[in-house]
């Protein structure tokens, strides 16, 4: 049911960062960006940008309640900072936000009060997709549609439309990236700094790193494990960096813990490998820009996908399709591409990366 | 020697020692006399009137919070639906908190209520739990929820009762430990409950009221007849009280004190399960932070933090204010940061008015 096969894979593999991906994901980026956006986006060989449609004319009121964890982490603050936005943008969009826990006792209460409220239709990124299921469910069978976003539910049909992001996609653009690189180099250093470790979606992600590198003979030399914190990037960084005497190229998973990650390397005082990031704070987006430290490139984890969610909620129940594809309804899983950028093209991402 | 008396609960103590009859009259006085500093000099009637006072202050701000959520949300705060909905997520912090304001009562402290729900919802939904349980029957999840929690409840109790380590380092140590162990259990992902039976008894309705509802009416009712009617409740205000006064009147303390930590664990389990039923998982990151608001509930609700006096009717008062608090902020579509704030101002607030309703009840 996933939207992106194995020919957009074969295809991202040739022209690594540069092709934007699914058709799907087009649209909704074409829809995201304002009109001048647009007008900046559509330079050299990227595909073409689709006109702002009709979708984006005010159709009937809708209220949509949109329900996410804590943003203990600068990627999930901005989803909901995007979430906000969007509804901003759209006045036919009445946005009802229970943001920010960590507890899914009450994240399932602000669920309840959504489904007595009877709103419209709810995008929920849970803070655990199987512990939300029962409620999302309930929703479901209450006659309101649910938009699960990034962290998936356990039974197919608690959601009538998914947004994930593509973990695996991170690891094997990353991968890539490094081949590109270092694929003439066989006895290159590669190291990973990795999330939390026994999350599936750091698995994920390492698996799609070991598959690329896999393809141009390469494997990961040193491994270590952070948390997504700042403290826990510098603490591993600077082990790694002590048991390893020369790297060649990193791949850190995630840019708030590479702001750690920076800094442990900095005290370190190296500088001879290539390291490349996760997520895409814009952060590491201006460290790539500069271009005078380690930093060459980051993957891309999309922060849009809350917003993305609620504008699939509002075509969803206003009952328009996705222009861009022939299909007349709203597709069911849609998963976002994880695009490597580099100083080449990061003026094309950096106005919708997240601050972290 | 002093912890031979068979039954403190009695009226007199004719027959104890010597050296007792000096110091340890009857129960009944070492409860007034335990029984917090500003209502020392008061009746038996003067005590009641104390903390039908302090409740009735708590079911003012209730209702203060009602009609703040009437006037800015109208109908859709003032439904059954809504009110269900209050009450599910007031149920799991509400049955922690009974079992807290046990503990605090004693005198003690418990900060590993989280993590022991934590460990009691991973143990009872691990893969091997649950396919013993397809085999024999769900209960066995039940068993396993609880006899987790009232073990961990066990090994603080021993710790701080025998090893005389005070209550806020065990906790912790139990917080720490709880939720690793929780962790490395479930290899931190989620435990989904695949049986059936147990998702369809925890989600049932009794006469239209939840059920995990009708298990919080009923661990308040039976806690408030645990600490104001039986002689558990009176040997617990006076442990907390003045654990000497309490140990000279031939009260076992320690034994006491261990019953008290197991009493909370048990509530942690029983939350564990109802946190199962409402998500048909077990997690290592379930309860989280729970202890913070099971505390709150209690301190905000008349509970002596120093121990000596204790509240059933405030706690579920405390409990139902910081629900309906939170569920007014949804309403409102204010984010939780906010709400943390207001809950943090209430608490001070309530804590600020206690005293000053102390201080009057003691110089007049």
């Amino acid at each position: 049911m996933r939207l992106r096969t194995t020919t957009q894979r074969q295809q991202s593999r040739r022209y690594p960062g540069l092709v934007v991906g699914a058709v799907a994901v087009l649209a909704l980026t074409a829809c995201t960006g304002s009109a001048e956006d647009a007008a900046d986006d559509d330079g050299g060989d990227s595909t073409p940008v689709a006109a702002a449609g009709s979708n984006d004319e005010e159709g009937d009121m809708v209220t949509i309640g949109f329900s996410a964890p804590a943003a203990d982490h600068g990627w999930m603050g901005a989803i909901t900072e995007n979430v906000r936005d969007l509804a901003e943008q759209y006045p036919d969009i009445d946005l009802q936000i229970a943001e920010g826990t960590n507890d899914v006792n009450l994240q399932i209460s602000q669920v309840e009060t959504f489904i007595n409220d009877e709103v419209d239709a709810i995008v929920l990124l849970p803070f655990d997709g199987a512990a939300m299921t029962p409620i999302a469910l309930e929703a479901m069978e209450a006659g309101i549609p649910v938009i699960n976003v990034d962290r998936e539910f356990d039974d197919p049909n608690a959601a009538r439309v998914t947004v994930l992001g593509d973990n695996y996609g991170m690891g094997v653009s990353a991968g890539q990236y490094m081949c590109e690189q270092f694929g003439d180099k066989p006895d290159a250093v590669i190291a990973e700094i990795a999330g939390i470790d026994s999350l599936p979606l750091t698995q994920d992600r390492s698996q799609g790193f070991e598959d690329a590198l896999a393809e141009c003979d390469l494997e990961v030399s040193n491994r270590v494990a952070a948390d997504f914190t700042v403290e826990g990037g510098e603490e591993e960084a600077a082990k790694l960096l002590q048991a390893a005497p020369k790297i060649d190229g990193l791949w850190n998973h995630d840019d708030d813990q590479g702001v750690g990650v920076l800094a442990a390397i900095e005290n370190a005082g190296r500088d001879e490998f290539v390291m490349v990031g996760g997520a895409g704070s814009a952060n590491a987006m201006r460290e790539i820009q500069d271009d005078s430290g380690v930093l060459k490139a980051t993957v891309i984890y999309p922060s849009t996908q809350g917003a993305d969610g609620v504008k699939l909620a509002r075509l969803l129940l206003q009952q328009k399709a996705m222009s861009d594809l022939d299909e007349v309804e709203v597709p069911r899983t849609i998963q976002l591409y994880a695009p490597v950028v580099t100083s080449d093209n990061v003026d094309q991402y950096i106005d919708s990366a997240f601050e972290s | 020697m002093s912890e031979q008396s068979t039954s403190p609960g009695a009226d007199k103590g004719p027959d104890t020692g010597a050296v007792e009859n000096t110091v340890a009259p009857t129960t009944d006085t070492v409860r007034v006399e335990t029984a917090a500093a500003e209502t020392e000099r008061d009746t038996g009637g003067g005590l009641m009137s104390g903390s039908f006072g302090r409740n009735i202050g708590l079911v003012l701000a209730l209702l203060l919070i009602c009609a703040a959520g009437v006037i800015t949300a109208g109908d859709r705060f003032a439904s059954i639906d809504n009110s269900l909905t209050i009450l599910r997520f007031a149920a799991t912090i509400g049955v922690v908190s009974i079992g807290m304001t046990f503990v605090v009562t004693g005198g003690g402290f418990d900060l590993s209520v989280g993590a022991i729900l934590a460990l009691a919802s991973v143990w009872s939904t691990t893969f091997a739990t649950q396919n013993m349980a397809e085999d024999t029957h769900w209960i066995l999840m039940v068993f396993a929820a609880l006899a987790v929690g009232a073990g961990c409840g066990l090994v603080n109790g021993v710790v701080i009762a025998y090893g005389k380590v005070v209550p806020f380092i065990t906790t912790l140590a139990m917080l720490a430990a709880a939720r690793g162990l929780a962790e490395i259990i479930s290899e931190r992902r989620t435990q989904i409950v695949r049986n059936e039976g147990f998702k369809d008894f925890f989600s049932a309705d009794v006469a239209g009221v939840p059920l995990i509802v009708v298990i919080f009416v009923l661990v308040s009712a039976g806690g408030w007849v645990l600490l104001n009617r039986t002689t558990f409740g009176r040997r617990t205000l006076a442990v907390g009280g003045n654990p000497e006064a309490a140990r000279l009147a031939g009260i076992n303390v320690n034994r006491h004190t261990v019953m008290l930590y197991v009493l909370v664990g048990l509530c942690c389990g029983l939350a564990a399960l109802m946190l199962i039923g409402r998500t048909s998982t077990g997690s290592s990151t379930h309860g989280d932070q729970y202890e913070l608001d099971a505390i709150a509930a209690v301190v905000i609700g008349g509970t002596l933090l120093s121990g000596g006096r204790g509240t059933i009717v405030g706690t579920v008062l405390g409990v139902l204010i910081f629900s309906t608090l939170s569920n007014v902020f949804t309403l409102n579509n204010q984010d939780t940061s906010t709400q943390a704030v207001a809950k943090g101002l209430i608490i001070v607030v309530a804590v600020l008015l206690q005293q000053r309703l102390a201080r009057r009840a003691t110089t007049t």
